[in-house]
């Protein structure tokens, strides 16, 4: 076991970045890889797309399911993104936390509403 | 430093509006910057995207209110705006997913040459410039 603490404990390397760094590559993933499958069924549907074949698109149950994991990977895909943002621009800590808890309740408020709509279909 | 380069000028406190315009910067950062923008765009346009979603699956009727946005406008704002305000979402969408693909291609080949950077980031912009205004052309109809 190596020491890690007193004047030998590592004060970095949390792998905050590491965490940060993957979950924004795999939501990325995620959100590639719904707008590949929508992408494939609009252009492989025969006919001009009304609200019908569209509508249909999103409401059998594995695209609902895989549309509500991609809601929740592009929330916290956004969230990252925006967070980074923040802190790259954004220097006194009062403004900054403002703009952090903005954005928290804008993307919760819309990711509740893309999520209702998608429930009721 | 400064007696070797007397004319090099030196950026510490950088003027965003002096400094910026006339700093060149290559293509990657050109891919780089467009990326936070076109995302933080996005950010911003994420109700009107859930609108749009909305109203296009809902039901039959919201589907009209869908189409009728585009044609004769919504909340005052004349169609043919939506639609320009449309335009940037499928741009920025566009840069942001093939910026993004270049970004998970590097990672998993490891291709980190400044070449690559350079050659890479041309294709990104062409692809995604090329695309918007294929479907561009679209949206307005065009074709």
């Amino acid at each position: 076991m190596s020491v890690n603490f007193g004047s030998k404990r590592i004060v970095v390397g949390a792998h905050y970045g590491l965490r940060d760094w993957l979950a924004q590559r795999v939501t990325a993933a995620l959100i590639a890889l719904l707008t590949a499958v929508v992408l494939f069924q609009i252009i492989f549907t025969s006919g001009e797309i009304g609200y019908d074949k569209w509508a249909a698109i999103f409401s059998g149950q594995f695209m609902k399911s895989l549309t509500f994991a991609t809601i929740l990977a592009l929330i916290y895909h956004v969230w990252v993104g925006m967070r980074d943002i923040w802190m790259d621009y954004i220097k006194p800590t009062g403004i900054r936390l403002f703009l952090q808890i903005f954005t928290i309740v804008w993307l919760l408020a819309c990711a509740g509403w893309a999520i209702q709509v998608l429930w009721r279909l | 430093m400064s007696e070797l380069h007397p004319n090099k000028p030196e950026f510490r406190n950088i003027n965003a509006f002096v400094d910026l315009p006339t700093y060149r910067l290559p293509p990657a950062g050109w891919v780089s910057i467009l990326h936070r923008v076109s995302g933080a765009f996005m950010f911003l346009l994420l109700p009107f995207i859930i609108w749009l979603f909305d109203t296009s699956v809902s039901s039959e009727i919201s589907f009209g209110k869908f189409k009728a946005a585009f044609s004769v406008g919504v909340w005052g704002l004349p169609g043919f705006f939506i639609k320009l305000i449309t335009l940037g979402l499928i741009w920025a969408f566009l840069h942001h997913l093939i910026a993004g693909l270049r970004h998970l291609y590097m990672d998993a080949t490891h291709s980190v040459t400044k070449e690559f950077g350079k050659s890479s980031a041309i294709t990104v912009l062409i692809l995604s410039i090329g695309l918007t205004v294929v479907l561009g052309a679209k949206l307005f109809g065009l074709y």
